[in-house]
């Protein structure tokens, strides 16, 4: 029997009100998420992709419940975040982590590192100073730093280094999901490789799970083993590793795959150079969303929205064409 | 119209800190020629954003001070311009963009406006006729509707369109030289192979040279004829852009080739684990008596500590800043 995923999200939406006031009803929503499920497994790596807007980030926040849902389920090992007392979510926040983007605003910069790194166990009852160093120490050792560092401060070290702290600090209460907010796009390519090798180093020792948030389709077809790409709040493909770059099924996924400029200056890229900007989600398009920038949007795009449906075991498409299972 | 455009001799930028003298660009030599594409590559910190705000004179000085060299742009050497004779040239002659387009806009004029500022001021233009030009030119980079967007301000423009706007200032007065620094990393991957697309197109009607300063190697393999690799201050390795990528000789140009990930190079089952570069870049206030990559080079010896090298010919065309083109038998095959 397969094991019961560690996350599920079933149907999760998320609208931000715009305009109003304290009295007043909100003049539109933004719609960041509208109606997202997927799971994963205990020690998976889950792919979050798109491009700015398309809600990656909302997912991610609202896994950790720093944000609420407008709708749906978010169930974590078989609970239902939305129906927890704060002393149990509390409880399940030990469980999950995140890791930010940028290294030097998620720092506290009047914070040691030492006190940086043990933050998180002050969400329960708290061990002793002595026991909390050591704990600290253990973890600088675990992402490669050195034990010396443990009363300096943020500014002391390079952004890589910083990313380490981090990624410390997110493993301090032995959590089982990490999310990792672009957690390598603010680094250099030398130390990017560096952050990108100790992250799935210590997947592997510690079983971690990752919901895996980026804009570089390069760096999460490197991690991740299920990729979801994302275009206005909706995930319209959803693939195993292996077929995402070799036989991508929605069109958008195509077009993504094909601006990414490649490292060889023999193979030109950006030849099917897609066209327009990415529509306001306040008012997005009828039907399906990508229908303005599909160049075989046809009329049944434009009135009614495709839905996330499997094309062949495990690669699941949101497109009509090829009777809904993407592919051009 | 071909012949020599650009000729940067030795040029060194220093800026005077309370931690110490910083020597961010450190003897920087390249040439670049009439209607050709040059990018130089390196991580941040590596020299490159000072050495090309240097040609355009934009050191902010105290604290930066440009020590020594020389910048030839045609037949004059752009150190010795009075201020007057820099403003003549900045806009007109050579133009830059910018990584961040909404802090490079003014946001308190319409962009029709900013777009036509520069045929005011360099070619005399009456403010109607400048606007007139400035619409086709906003139309040319691909604006929708440019003619009613004239009096729209930057907030109103997205990322995309916005970088599109200051390709469209730099452009009008049909500079022989334009400077992208990082024009496309803040935005996304499907609008920045739009703007890439649009610059190669640009250049390919007008005849300009493009110097291109970007991290993205992906980028630079797709707009470049030749490369600069810049570690910590210093040029480590020049070369037409095919055989900087197939046959590096630096070992830091190698390592950055190598621990990137590179698209569909997972097929199935588990990808191989990256081939990263160990350590960090020396402090920029550090002062090291032999090669400034040795901590992290697999292949370092002895002399690499003690000796900087030289810029050496590796074949026509392509140097590299590394002892192994005098000692071959140093590089270890495995690393």
């Amino acid at each position: 029997m397969p094991e019961a995923p560690l996350l599920h999200l079933t149907d999760v939406v998320k609208h931000f009100p715009l305009g109003g006031g304290v009295f007043a009803k909100p003049t539109s929503w933004v719609k960041a998420v509208c109606g997202v499920s997927f799971t994963v497994q205990r020690g998976e790596s889950f792919g979050l992709v798109g491009e700015s807007g398309c809600g990656k980030t909302t997912i991610g926040r609202m896994i950790l419940r720093l944000i609420e849902p407008s709708g749906g389920r978010i169930e974590f090992d078989g609970e239902d975040m939305a129906t927890l007392s704060r002393q149990d979510m509390g409880r399940l926040r030990r469980r999950m982590q995140i890791i930010f983007q940028d290294p030097y605003s998620s720092l506290d910069p009047r914070m040691t590192v030492e006190q940086i790194i043990t933050e998180p166990l002050r969400a329960g009852p708290r061990p002793p100073r002595a026991e909390r160093r050591e704990t600290a120490q253990a973890l600088l050792d675990k992402v490669g730093l050195r034990g010396a560092d443990l009363d300096k401060y943020p500014h002391e070290f390079s952004g890589g280094q910083r990313q380490r702290i981090g990624i410390a600090r997110a493993l301090c209460v032995r959590p089982e999901l990490i999310v990792a907010d672009e957690p390598v796009s603010a680094l250099d390519v030398s130390i990017q490789a560096q952050v990108i090798n100790l992250l799935e180093d210590l997947q592997a020792e510690f079983r971690l799970s990752y919901v895996f948030i980026s804009h570089d389709l390069s760096v999460v077809e490197h991690i991740c083993r299920r990729i979801a790409v994302m275009y206005l709040g909706s995930i319209v493909e959803l693939a195993p590793t292996e077929n995402f770059s070799r036989a991508p099924r929605h069109p958008y996924t195509h077009a993504l795959l094909s601006a990414v400029p490649l490292p060889d200056p023999h193979r030109k890229t950006g030849q099917f150079a897609m066209e327009g900007d990415v529509p306001s989600p306040i008012d997005p398009p009828a039907g399906c969303t990508f229908h303005p920038r599909c160049r075989y949007a046809f009329e049944r795009c434009r009135v009614e929205k495709p839905v996330l449906a499997p094309a062949t075991p495990g690669h699941s498409v949101a497109c009509w064409l090829n009777d809904g299972r993407g592919r051009y | 119209m071909s012949g020599r455009l650009l000729d940067i001799e030795d040029l060194s930028v220093s800026f005077h800190t309370p931690e110490g003298v910083a020597r961010a660009v450190d003897g920087v030599s390249f040439e670049l020629d009439r209607g050709d594409s040059l990018g130089i590559v390196g991580e941040s910190g590596c020299g490159k954003s000072v050495t090309s705000l240097s040609i355009l004179r934009l050191i902010p000085s105290p604290p930066g001070v440009i020590e020594s060299g020389r910048i030839r742009f045609e037949d004059r050497n752009l150190l010795e311009l009075d201020p007057e004779g820099m403003r003549k040239i900045r806009g007109r002659d050579i133009s830059m963009i910018f990584q961040e387009p909404m802090t490079s806009l003014n946001p308190v004029l319409p962009i029709g406006r900013q777009v036509a500022e520069p045929l005011m001021i360099h070619k005399g233009l009456a403010t109607a006729h400048a606007l007139e030009e400035a619409a086709q030119w906003l139309d040319r980079v691909k604006i929708p509707a440019a003619r009613k967007r004239l009096d729209d301000y930057p907030h109103q423009l997205s990322g995309g369109m916005r970088q599109r706007v200051m390709i469209a200032m730099a452009m009008v007065c049909g500079p022989r030289l334009l400077i992208a620094d990082e024009p496309t990393t803040a935005l996304d991957v499907t609008i920045q192979a739009q703007i890439l697309s649009l610059m190669v197109g640009l250049k390919e009607d007008t005849g300009m040279a493009l110097l291109l300063i970007t991290h993205n190697l992906g980028v630079v393999a797709q707009m470049a004829a030749r490369v600069v690799v810049m570690y910590a201050g210093q040029v480590v390795e020049e070369a037409a852009v095919a055989d900087l990528f197939e046959r590096p000789f630096h070992p830091y140009t190698h390592g950055l080739l190598r621990s990137m990930p590179r698209l569909g190079g997972r097929g199935r089952g588990r990808a191989k684990r990256l081939r990263e570069i160990p350590g960090i870049v020396p402090a920029i206030t550090a002062t090291l008596p032999g090669c400034r990559f040795a901590e992290r080079c697999p292949h370092a010896f002895d002399l690499c500590r003690q000796k900087p090298p030289g810029l050496f010919a590796i074949q026509a065309g392509q140097r590299a800043r590394c002892w192994l083109k005098e000692y071959p038998e140093r590089r270890h095959t495995d690393a």
